[in-house]
């Protein structure tokens, strides 16, 4: 049995209700969501916990309007954006969503800092791609080509060129997983420092445990259902973790 | 089938649009070929089998009448095989079935057995009977035009008489393959008809008995054709010789030979630029390819596979798209050659031999296009074989992009980040965009070829038919006539206005170089003709001197100020020194122009005419046309509007479908160079491209991204296109049929420019939407999730 939802007062800024999605492999029916009640609450910092194959990567991408769930809503407050059409969805990614990734997906073509403007053109109220680059402290290799960037610091890029858009949301799949254990840390602590100072809702999705510690709260998926979602009380900075 | 071979099939399906695209490129590439070499070497084998089974003569001369003996003394003339004496006399047809009459030339034949020289190849019926006066063996192509049969009759005027002549056979020669009355700009099979008739009976409608007018020669091999000339016009001369000339001025002979001059410059460029399109694509496709499958070739590697079996596999798979073309080309190629041959029969008549895949040309065709192909793909091969398999399973080295130096420009560095991901995608490959570049301006140009022939014919047929030649009819006669002959032809019922020029056949000398040509002498008050040089503008004949069309004065290496000899034809033949007073650049022809009253003070006469134009009413031709074919002395008549449809109708219809084909062949590079460089810049890029959708770039966006590219290769292209199109048509004018007889003038409408343009544009655009729809299914999640 899930756990009750301790915030159940609280406003939720996007919530996945009653989530189901289910994939046709071939002749097979995948069930990766069987109807899962996620919300994400306002500034909070929430880990998604789950081995692979549980169902939080698909948790999401529906969330983050990469994906449309089979059936379920998508609440963003209170709108149903199972509903929308492509055009509409775009429209959200672009205004609301920040997305980072486990293998960062910079353009290649396109150095640091013209990585980050690539966002901030088609944004409102961007911040400078400079401003961002400093938030993860790399002014200095800012006219670097991803290729000339280690896979830390073009992570990072990345990061800044999430939340250079100022989005209402940043959503981070297992962004330190193909990152050796210092270098993730030094990511980890780029995320909490956007969500502390900038107070984007953030959701990080990763298999390591112990990441959990520097959440708010920590929902864990299994089998495409939500085992617990509880929130942490003993927060501590990146910087404390180990593993 | 085993399992590389299987995967080599998959493979194939996978890149079926790409494949068949490039497969087409080859198609056309092959097809050009086949086309070009078929009609090429159907044209110079059946005209040589032509020329030697009927004995075309290698030296030709017209005089005014010399006695049977001379030709004894022409024999004698070092160098000379075989002559042969004739009587050829100029008739007008007054048709049943015709307003204006025809014209026709009689021919005499021996009076036993077939002609030595020249000789006539009777496609029905048989050759007119010594004895039997009125028989005539009828050129094919006009009997058809008036439905003749062996056994119809042709009215005639022989020597001022109506004669009624019996066909009695129908028949072609080498001497009018194509077919071209004197003075005339075009063939025209329902006006103009060579007939052959025996000797006795011209000779004795004309009073050519025991004498000829015209005279052919066999040469023996090894002779010098230029002294035979000249012994020959110095026998000739006291009989009237109008100049002789060698088979290289022969018109139809050398309206044939710039035709197969023409397709011999274009049967190895016009293919070998497919083909290179087509080893250019290859190479895109496949060295992309190679990237793509580079875990696979390291597997294959790693288990055992010999690099040469992995070398094959990648050659199997082009030479199956190469087949593919190579097949589809050949079978294009010899319905082609087929079209193109028919086209060509209606104006060169002579034996074809043809019907058959020649399957030599076939083959290297098919050859050509192969070694292409393994060119094109040799470096992706090479990659792929030489790759260590240990390496190959690691994701290879991201692409290395950097600054370009001209981003240094400040208004540069504020373009959006998307317009900078396409400039350096390009700057990346430079190489790649130039050639893709030169592929669609090769697409371009030969739109322009094929099509430009168009656009100086409307304003060409204006100017000389319209503002030059400003006549309904133009009435030619046998002998000068007084210029009060004009003052009866003003009479003549439905005549408007007359005017009437002389016009004397001569020799052009300067130095040791000479031409036979005519002067014409045009009254300066001309109202009926005009002249104007190629630029459209109007040129004045000089008060004194000699105005001279440039052609002629290139072949005469003289220019204005010069004084050259001219050799008169006519009247006391005597050799005058005339002074160039000019040049014109016509479009037609290579005479010379003079005052009338400075002509008739060269020739020592009095104010004569020989041609006289009319301007009519309509309503009352038919009956002018029916008076002035009565008058004894008329030798031709021609009615203007007849001349320009026949010429539009002829050129019309050739170059439509040469515009089209063309085209279509063009078109195949362009979608094939678009859709190619497109999908490969999809596959290169579908990650920046889906991450680009993630981050909140709409469709529209991203799009413009891929095809940005595209873009920018295809607007390189055109303005290089445009010139190379301008030089080609340049180039290709130069090679042009006869330029003593017609000179195309350069001109490209713009519209031909901008049809050239909006036909890449279109192809661009559709090829581009094609890739686009993949685009749509990009797999957003899919792609990110994965490395490279």
């Amino acid at each position: 049995m899930p756990e009750t939802n301790p915030n159940s007062e609280r406003s939720a800024i996007l919530a996945a209700q009653d989530v189901s999605k289910v994939y046709q492999m071939g002749d097979v029916e995948v069930h990766a969501l069987r109807g899962v009640t996620v919300p994400l609450y306002e500034g909070e910092l929430m880990v998604l916990l789950g081995p692979s194959g549980s169902g939080k990567s698909t948790l999401l991408n529906i969330l983050g309007a990469l994906d449309v769930p089979s059936s379920g809503q998508v609440l963003y407050h209170g709108r149903d954006i199972a509903i929308a059409g492509d055009r509409e969805l775009t429209e959200f990614r672009r205004e609301n969503v920040g997305f980072v990734f486990q293998f960062y997906n910079l353009v290649p073509s396109l150095t640091a800092r013209e990585n980050i403007a690539l966002v901030t053109e088609i944004s409102e109220t961007p911040l400078d791609p400079t401003e961002a680059l400093e938030l993860v402290g790399l002014t200095d290799r800012m006219d670097h080509f991803p290729a000339q960037l280690s896979g830390g610091e073009q992570q990072r890029v990345a990061i800044a060129r999430a939340v250079a858009k100022q989005p209402k949301i940043l959503l981070c799949d297992e962004p330190t997983g193909a990152l050796d254990f210092k270098t993730g840390i030094r990511v980890l602590e780029v995320i909490d420092e956007v969500n502390r100072s900038l107070g984007t809702t953030t959701a990080v999705i990763t298999h390591h445990a112990p990441i959990a510690s520097m959440a708010d709260r920590v929902v864990a998926l299994s089998d495409g259902r939500v085992a617990s979602d509880r929130t942490n009380d003993e927060k501590v900075s990146p910087a404390e973790l180990t593993w | 089938m085993n399992v590389l071979d299987r995967k080599l099939f998959r493979d194939l399906m996978r890149l079926k649009g790409q494949a068949l695209t490039i497969a087409l490129v080859v198609a056309v590439g092959v097809a050009n070929y086949i086309t070009l070499r078929s009609a090429w070497r159907a044209l110079g084998d059946s005209r040589a089998a032509y020329y030697e089974q009927y004995r075309f003569a290698d030296a030709f001369a017209r005089l005014k009448r010399a006695p049977d003996s001379v030709a004894d003394q022409i024999h004698d003339v070092q160098g000379v095989a075989t002559v042969y004496p004739r009587v050829v006399e100029e008739v007008l047809l007054p048709m049943d079935d015709m307003i204006t009459p025809a014209h026709g030339q009689l021919i005499s034949l021996p009076t036993h057995g077939r002609p030595p020289l020249n000789d006539v190849y009777v496609k029905a019926g048989r050759f007119p009977e010594p004895g039997r006066g009125n028989e005539v063996l009828v050129y094919e192509p006009f009997a058809k035009e008036h439905g003749l049969r062996p056994g119809s009759t042709i009215p005639a005027i022989l020597n001022g008489k109506l004669h009624e002549l019996r066909v009695v056979g129908l028949g072609l020669s080498p001497e009018y393959v194509f077919a071209i009355e004197p003075g005339g700009i075009t063939s025209d099979d329902e006006r103009f008809a060579p007939m052959w008739m025996s000797m006795s009976a011209i000779a004795a409608a004309f009073r050519m008995e025991g004498a000829f007018n015209d005279v052919v020669l066999r040469l023996e091999p090894g002779a010098d054709e230029r002294a035979v000339l000249v012994a020959l016009d110095r026998i000739l001369e006291p009989y009237g010789g109008l100049g002789a000339y060698g088979r290289k001025l022969q018109i139809s002979n050398s309206i044939l030979e710039g035709e197969i001059a023409q397709i011999e410059a274009m049967v190895i460029v016009l293919p070998a630029v497919f083909l290179a399109v087509a080893a250019f694509l290859l190479n895109v496709v496949f060295s992309r390819l190679v990237t793509l499958q580079r875990g696979q070739i390291a597997v294959v590697k790693a288990v055992g596979y010999r690099n040469s079996t992995i070398a094959l596999h990648y050659v199997k798979m082009v030479c199956v798209i190469v087949l593919i073309g190579s097949l589809l080309g050949v079978g294009l190629g010899a319905w082609l050659a087929d079209a193109m041959l028919d086209l060509y029969a209606q104006f060169f008549r002579l034996p074809m031999t043809r019907g058959r895949i020649d399957l030599p040309v076939a083959i290297n065709a098919i050859i050509g296009s192969f070694a292409a192909a393994l060119v094109g793909i040799g470096f992706a091969v090479r990659k792929a074989v030489t790759l260590p398999p240990a390496e190959a399973m690691r994701p290879p080295s991201p692409a290395r992009y950097r600054a370009s130096p001209i981003e240094r420009v400040p208004v540069l560095r504020r373009v959006h980040q998307t317009t900078m991901m396409v400039f350096r995608e390009i700057w990346r490959r430079p190489l790649r965009t130039l050639l893709s570049s030169a592929g669609i301006a090769f697409a371009l140009a030969i739109i322009i070829l094929g099509r430009f022939g168009k656009d100086a014919h409307g304003p060409i047929l204006d100017l000389q038919f319209g503002r030059q030649q400003r006549e309904d009819i133009s009435v030619n006669f046998t002998n000068e006539v007084g210029n009060r002959g004009l003052g009866y032809l003003a009479h003549l019922p439905g005549v408007d206005q007359v005017d009437g020029f002389r016009v004397t056949p001569v020799r052009f000398r300067s130095g040791a170089r000479w031409r036979d040509s005519v002067v014409i002498g045009l009254p300066p008050d001309s109202h009926l003709r005009r002249l104007f040089n190629r630029q459209f503008r109007p040129a004045r004949i000089p008060r004194s001197g000699l105005l001279i069309t440039n052609v002629l004065a290139d072949i005469l290496g003289a220019k204005p100020g010069d004084i050259i000899e001219v050799e008169l034809k006519e009247g006391d033949r005597g050799t005058r020194r005339v002074q160039i007073s000019g040049t014109i650049d016509e479009a037609f022809g290579i005479q010379g122009y003079m005052q009338k009253s400075s002509l008739h003070e060269l020739l020592r006469e009095g104010p004569t005419i020989n041609t006289a134009l009319l301007r009519v009413d309509p309503s009352r031709e038919a009956e002018l046309q029916r008076r002035l074919t009565d008058i004894p002395t008329v030798q031709s008549i021609h009615r203007k509007r007849t001349l320009l449809e026949r010429f539009e109708e002829q050129t019309g219809q050739t170059m439509q479908v040469i515009t089209l084909i063309l085209t279509l062949f063009a078109t195949a590079i362009a979608v094939a160079v678009v859709y190619n460089n497109a999908r490969v810049s999809l596959s290169v890029r579908s990650r920046d491209l889906a991450t680009l959708r993630v981050l909140g770039f709409t469709r529209a966006e991203v799009s413009a991204i891929l095809l940005g590219e595209q873009a920018v290769q295809v607007f390189l292209g055109i303005p290089f296109g445009l010139v190379l199109g301008t030089f080609g048509a340049q180039g290709l004018l130069e090679l042009q049929a006869d330029p003593e007889q017609f000179r195309m003038p350069m001109l490209i409408a713009s519209r031909t420019y901008a049809f050239s343009v909006v036909v890449i544009l279109v192809a661009a655009v559709l090829s581009a939407l094609l890739v686009r729809r993949r685009l749509d299914s990009l797999d957003l999640i899919g792609v990110l999730k994965t490395r490279e």
